[in-house]
């Protein structure tokens, strides 16, 4: 496989494997870019990509930015609000004035799951989903396979362990159907209110404790916990959660000696993992997932544009 | 001018009796049910060979939406949509704006059925004031006024004491009261099913017990108080099994289910479209087979659309903004059919509870095809295939997620005191 035949990204749910190896070994091959003097390339001169974030996010956003300048595209950066009580333009107005305007790809942050897949259906232009509510955020799943693939050389055989607010993450859920799919075995922990129902139907195996997913685990995925979900009683106090889930020193001697540690970010530290594991480059490769983001994300806006034309 | 039936098979569950038979109108009453009747002069006379003559079908569960969102559908719109799906009365929710909490808005709602002229229009009144689920609303002048029962529907009645206040009161005054079952600290944020797919949806579940917890503490109620109580669109099989058992010892409780619950399931909400957000929310497939048991056995005993209109601006959102309801009135007997045709119901079954069923619970007069009884008759053609097209809906509701749809027949003959008010022998 050499191009991709999608109009959009809107999940891990609707890649197929041959998809996913093609934008991996595309990102890949762009990684080096970024390390130039000069990190531009001409490839989408004259494309343009607006990235419509109704939800604030500035790593994300950031990320495509730069993913799109180093190809040289016009990029224009849209915040918008999604307050229910303000009601302000709905997103299909939204997407038809956009439509007018005739970009080349919407790159869309929601806080509603599906908004990405009501916007596709409206417009021609490709769609990237960069984070719909709890649903998906593929090109995350994208950067975490990338930056696995180069720590470990595989996906397929190794055990992840996601750890965490799993009910309410979107990265957990791209990465499940994702890592699924490249051949890894996933296994999930959190607390069990934060565990969603029906979970292992996904093809996971789901603990309550954080020692009993990531005992020989290849690689430690620690999700970012909601400081507000305290309110709604899905855990009892921020020491509690961090007693109970936070990766330190002693439950990673837990997983396989060469095991890697990543988090989305950002880091809650001290409460998601230990500063000393978080800072440690020797296991820690958040920065890592920092750069290759940008790598995955300038693939995705090359594929979508018709890459390898 | 009078009617006279020719050759249809007369469905009347009031008196048992299931038989081809001729059936004469006169004056807006029944006047004879049999064989071989001769036509009076100044008569119409219809062949209604091959086709179910059955008392006029009554929707105890719509939203009418006037007065105050008209946008949505007016009392003339949705009595025009109900006469054509074949409903010759339906009984309207008080969620209007304002709600329907006193005898202005169930009189205003009266006068506004009246000018339509087309189905019978029965309000149902809040239980409580603005639908706060505080002070009660005044039961008995609402009764004089017209409200045929009384239920804060769109929203439970939370609070336990004033529900059980509310079965005391309205007892002792004849009113039905019917509760739409939510717990709403279980169901708070839920925007469909909570379970497998809600999981990989990403989306807040409403979790069946959210349902079976008020149904199960409201027959409770009930049944402490001996008192009558109606349950609302049954969706889970948790309910159905507390219904079952309640009835089995003697609990005064009766309940209803809707087309979309026997028909979808929360797999239909994959793609996110927003026509199949209802609540209570599609559940599984576990579900739709226990309340089609529960059909079967009469647990559920009344089938009613809980047709709720609304726009395509509230409904062309994301999925979490988007409204809740299906425009029903049009599809619901075509949908119950297929109960007749997958076997879970036969022909007088699936008429008491279209028919006689929600009027003994509402106490309202009819449903019945005997002499003397008033001409409220509904004709239906069980093989007359057709396309739901949601353009053609009478109804200001496009919202249903059966567009496209193949459903085995429809109502063809919509009478009430004796006149036709939609009459669909001839169209294909
Ligand atoms: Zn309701």
């Amino acid at each position: 496989m050499t191009k991709l035949t999608k109009k959009d990204i809107l999940g891990m749910a609707d890649l197929t494997v041959d998809e996913i190896h093609l934008i991996l070994e595309t990102a890949e091959s762009f990684l080096e870019i970024s390390t130039r003097d000069i990190k531009k390339v001409p490839t989408l001169r004259g494309k343009s990509i607006i990235n419509l974030f109704y939800e604030a996010s500035t790593r994300t956003r950031t990320s495509f930015e730069i993913a799109g300048k180093r190809l040289s595209a016009d990029t224009i950066n849209i915040s918008a609000s999604t307050s229910s009580v303000v009601k302000g333009e709905t997103l299909i107005d939204t997407a038809r004035n956009l439509e007018a305007m005739n970009p080349d790809i919407i790159v869309l942050r929601h806080s509603a799951a599906g908004a990405p897949h009501l916007l596709a259906g409206l417009v021609r232009q490709s769609i990237i989903n960069a984070g719909d509510g709890a649903h998906e955020h593929p090109s995350q799943a994208l950067l975490d396979m990338m930056t696995i693939r180069e720590k470990k050389g595989r996906i397929a055989g190794l055990k992840i362990a996601l750890v965490g607010d799993i009910q309410h993450s979107r990265v957990a859920r791209s990465n499940i159907y994702g890592l699924n799919k490249m051949g890894a075995r996933v296994v999930v922990a959190g607390p069990a209110t934060m565990m969603p129902r029906d979970i292992e139907k996904m093809g996971v195996e789901a603990f309550t404790r954080i020692e009993d997913a990531i005992v020989d685990a290849d690689v430690v995925m620690m999700l970012r916990i909601q400081l507000e979900r305290q309110k709604q009683n899905l855990f009892p106090s921020l020491r509690e959660y961090a007693q109970r889930y936070c990766l330190n020193r002693t439950n990673f001697k837990l997983a396989k000696s060469d095991a890697i540690v990543m988090h989305p970010g950002p880091i809650n530290r001290g409460v998601e993992i230990s500063p000393d594991i978080a800072d440690d480059s020797g296991f820690s490769v958040i920065l890592d997932q920092v750069a290759n983001g940008v790598a995955v994300r300038m693939a995705l806006l090359y594929l979508l544009s018709g890459g390898n034309e | 001018m009078n009617l006279l039936l020719k050759g249809g098979r007369i469905l009347d569950p009031s008196r048992n009796i299931d038989g081809v038979m001729d059936l004469l109108v006169k004056n807006g009453t029944i006047a004879a049910c049999g064989p071989d009747l001769q036509a009076p002069p100044e008569t119409q006379t219809l062949d209604v060979g091959g086709l179910i003559v059955s008392p006029g079908l009554i929707d105890m569960h719509v939203h009418l939406r006037e007065p105050g969102q008209e946008y949505k559908e007016t009392v003339a719109t949705g009595a025009a949509a109900a006469v054509a799906g074949g409903f010759t009365a339906v009984a309207c929710m008080p969620n209007t704006l304002p709600v329907n909490d006193t005898r202005s808005i169930t009189e205003f709602i009266l006068r506004r059925a009246g000018e339509a002229g087309l189905a019978r229009i029965y309000p149902i009144a809040a239980v409580s004031l603005g639908q706060e689920g505080r002070q009660m609303t005044e039961f008995a002048d609402l009764k004089d006024a017209g409200a045929v029962a009384l239920s804060d529907d769109g929203k439970p009645v939370m609070d336990a004491a004033l529900m059980r206040r509310t079965l005391e009161y309205a007892e002792s005054l004849g009113l039905t009261v019917i509760q739409h079952c939510e717990d709403l600290s279980l169901s708070a944020g839920g925007l469909m099913h909570e379970g497998y797919y809600s999981t990989i949806l990403g989306m807040r579940g409403i979790p069946a017990i959210a349902e079976d917890i008020i149904a199960n503490r409201d027959i409770l109620i009930a049944e402490y108080s001996g008192t009558r109580i109606h349950i609302a669109h049954v969706s889970t099989a948790g309910a159905v099994r507390i219904l079952r058992e309640a009835k089995k010892r003697g609990v005064r409780v009766t309940a209803e289910t809707a087309p979309h619950y026997f028909t979808l399931t929360d797999e239909s909400l994959t793609g996110y479209n927003t026509a199949f957000k209802v609540n209570p929310p599609l559940r599984t497939a576990e579900d739709v087979a226990a309340i089609k048991e529960g059909l079967a056995d009469g647990t559920l005993d009344v089938i009613a659309c809980d047709h709720a209109p609304h726009a395509r601006t509230d409904k062309e959102v994301e999925f979490e903004y988007a409204s809740n309801g299906i425009s029903g009135l049009e599809t619901s007997l075509g949908l119950s059919l297929k109960l007749i045709e997958d076997g879970v119901l036969s022909w007088p079954d699936l008429i008491a509870k279209m028919s006689l069923n929600p009027a003994r619970i509402l106490n309202l007069p009819s449903a019945s095809l005997a002499p003397g009884a008033c001409a409220d008759i509904t004709v239906i053609d069980p093989n007359r295939p057709w396309t739901v097209d949601l353009k053609a809906f009478r109804s200001r509701g496009k919202n249903s997620p059966f567009g496209g749809c193949a459903l085995p027949g429809r109502a063809v003959l919509t009478i009430v005191g004796g006149e036709i008010k939609y009459n669909g022998l001839a169209s294909q």
